[in-house]
């Protein structure tokens, strides 16, 4: 097989507050050999609220990060849920529209760019799954994480509007009865545990303005998963990570009930399958502890 | 599967009867379903062939009075319009069928739909127009300005999506994506006079357009694919654009991106909640920030990375900003 090759959109947050999914993300790579070419110039996606106040600026930005992708004649990989809705809908939106596309054109070409609609646009978990090969990974796994009952939890910019998400991978994907995540704890030799919020929202983006409502479905996700006796849960989304793994306070004290469950990057869970250092993964920055390993 | 005539599959049926159970409790049965079968014909044999006590609600049966639908296996789907085999290849051949929401449900699938009637009002879904009483021509409204309804105009008010919304399920007070898929569809509307009015409804807190989660779920569900979360971002717009906002939380949020980017390239976490939560709201986040400082989780101002070449961001952020706050 020739070499995978994607442009990175690594997001904000793997700057900041998840350093563990940029290095975990770097790892897995480097284990399965696939060169991932960071595109440094990116700039933050808006991360669906920039469009609220200013919708056009939002479309420029993002057509400005995938015309660098285009620049590379690369497909450009997301390592998050959200960084991946905003990029491929500004991409579905451009690409559907000569008027709006010329107009984002008019202003990329202040800084000497232009976006095309030459690059797809596809999660990590995806390449991973479409490109790489499930049975590869199954191959490739030397710690198979047999012990474990792994609950996954999709997040929602991911597998919704689904019609616009299944159009950036092969493996098609329900949003009512998604798979991609499970089939993937199963490769890594794990039990998938399933639970009705495994597709649900985490709350994470109404998290400032409405405190009591993320807490909630926080809640709901870690105790559904507790329920399902899970030993931890796994998410391709830095968000999701963040709100499940930072904030069980406020959503034990918002449903009455103590949750909590280590939450994983889904390349950490990789990781560990494919035998990486837990130190390469970046375990310790979890603020729920990964006391399993 | 397509060459498969027929299917065996187990219904669960949701049954509560408000005057006489204090609890819900399921029916099965087992039926073979043929390729051209929809939910609604899977109702009509069960209570025809097997219980005439089942009760829901179906009349056009052709997917435009939106009565007729429910859940099966979670998914809101009208029943005239979703075929069996469709479902199988989702779920596999076990399916449950629940009403919209269990919690309101009057008799088995039938729910009072009371609260979603009453939000849909609040979004004053009519044009409030100085209408001439003798006009001497058409009021006539250009294909261009028909557009911007977008497909807001599709809605058949079937509750899919307000009962799919998990804002509203914990927030009695969201008023949820119908309400505002028709607050759109009004204040969009050239003719209509009532626009800041309405602006002002959906911008308030708890009940307007800022407690959405964003997950989308509206868009998925919708039957007629009304888009409700595309109209909620529109409704944020008009909210801007309109000068309608007001300095909170919610919006500034918003804003911070804008502020942070143009420094930046990147988004600065730590300021955004900073700038949101005002310099004492921020206080009670400190807790959380601290455990995350702890692991390595935060990034101090002087140490917060750029985008390279973020001399063309702060270029076009200048010359790209439509509104101003
Ligand atoms: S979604 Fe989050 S991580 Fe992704 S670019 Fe936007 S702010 Fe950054
Ligand atoms: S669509 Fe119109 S005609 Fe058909 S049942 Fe509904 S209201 Fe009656
Ligand atoms: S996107 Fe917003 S309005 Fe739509 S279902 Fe989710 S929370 Fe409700
Ligand atoms: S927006 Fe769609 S799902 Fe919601 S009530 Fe209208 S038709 Fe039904
Ligand atoms: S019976 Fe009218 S929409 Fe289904």
């Amino acid at each position: 097989m020739e070499k995978l090759k994607y442009a990175l959109f690594t997001g904000c947050t793997a700057k900041e507050s998840t350093p563990e999914q940029m290095m975990s993300t770097l790892a897995v790579a480097n284990k399965l050999g696939i060169e991932l070419v960071e595109l440094t110039e990116a700039s933050c996606c808006g991360a669906s609220h920039l469009q609220d106040y200013d919708d056009f600026l939002s479309l420029v930005l993002n057509a400005r990060n995938i015309a660098y992708a285009e620049k590379h004649g690369l497909t450009m990989v997301t390592i998050c849920n959200t960084c991946q809705l905003n990029t491929a809908m500004t991409k579905h939106r451009l690409d559907n529209n000569a008027e709006l596309k010329a107009k984002v054109n008019a202003k990329l070409a202040e800084v000497g760019l232009e976006y095309k609609g030459t690059s797809q646009i596809t999660h990590f978990l995806y390449a991973i799954i479409d490109d790489f090969g499930l049975d590869k990974i199954k191959e490739m796994v030397v710690k198979p994480l047999s012990q474990f009952n792994i609950a996954p939890f999709y997040g929602c910019h991911n597998i919704r509007p689904s019609e616009l998400q299944n159009a950036t991978h092969k493996s098609p994907e329900n949003a009512y009865n998604p798979t991609s995540l499970d089939d993937l704890i199963i490769a890594c030799g794990g039990a998938n545990v399933d639970y009705a919020e495994k597709n649900k929202c985490c709350g994470f983006h109404a998290e400032l303005q409405s405190p009591r409502t993320a807490a909630v479905l926080t809640g709901n996700a870690v105790a559904g998963a507790m329920d399902a006796n899970a030993d931890w849960m796994v998410t391709p989304c830095p968000l999701c990570h963040l709100k499940l793994d930072t904030q069980t306070h406020h959503a034990s004290v918002a449903i009455g009930r103590e949750v909590s469950l280590p939450v994983l990057h889904m390349q950490q869970m990789v990781g560990l399958a494919l035998g990486c250092t837990p130190a390469e993964l970046g375990l310790s920055h979890h603020v729920t502890k990964v006391d399993f390993i | 599967m397509d060459s498969l005539k027929t299917q065996q599959v187990t219904f669960k049926v949701f049954r509560f009867n408000e005057e006489t159970d204090y609890l819900p409790y399921y029916n099965t049965y087992t039926l073979d379903v043929t390729h051209e079968e929809v939910v609604l014909d899977i109702l009509n044999r069960i209570k025809w062939d097997h219980d005439g006590s089942l009760s829901y609600r179906r009349s056009c049966r052709h997917g435009i009075c939106g009565v007729c639908a429910i859940k099966t296996n979670g998914k809101a789907v009208l029943a005239c319009k979703t075929r069996l085999f469709d479902l199988i290849d989702i779920f596999g051949n076990e399916i449950t069928i629940e009403p919209l929401s269990t919690k309101r449900a009057i008799k088995d699938l039938i729910i009072d739909k009371k609260d979603f009637w009453d939000k849909h009002a609040q979004a004053k879904p009519y044009l409030e127009a100085d209408i001439d009483e003798h006009p001497a021509q058409e009021n006539l409204v250009s294909p261009h300005d028909a557009e911007k309804l977008l497909e807001a105009d599709y809605c058949i008010q079937c509750g899919a999506c307000h009962y799919s919304c998990p804002s509203l399920e914990i927030n009695e007070q969201y008023m949820g994506p119908a309400a505002f898929a028709a607050a759109y569809r009004f204040s969009a509307d050239v003719r209509d006079d009532a626009s800041i009015e309405r602006l002002h409804i959906v911008n308030e807190e708890a009940q307007g357009v800022w407690d959405c989660v964003k997950c989308m779920e509206c868009a998925e569900v919708c039957p007629k694919e009304v888009n409700p979360i595309e109209k909620i971002t529109k409704l944020h717009n008009m909210i801007f654009e309109a000068a309608v906002a007001k300095n909170n939380v919610a919006t500034r949020h918003a804003v911070g991106f804008a502020h942070s980017i143009e420094k930046h390239g990147l988004l600065d976490e730590g300021e955004l909640v900073r700038y949101s939560e005002g310099n004492i709201g921020v206080l009670k986040h400190v807790p959380v920030a601290l455990k995350m400082f702890a692991k390595g989780k935060i990034v101090l101002p002087w140490n917060m990375p750029k985008s390279d070449k973020l001399d063309e961001i702060k270029k076009l952020v200048k010359s790209s900003s439509t509104v101003k706050f």
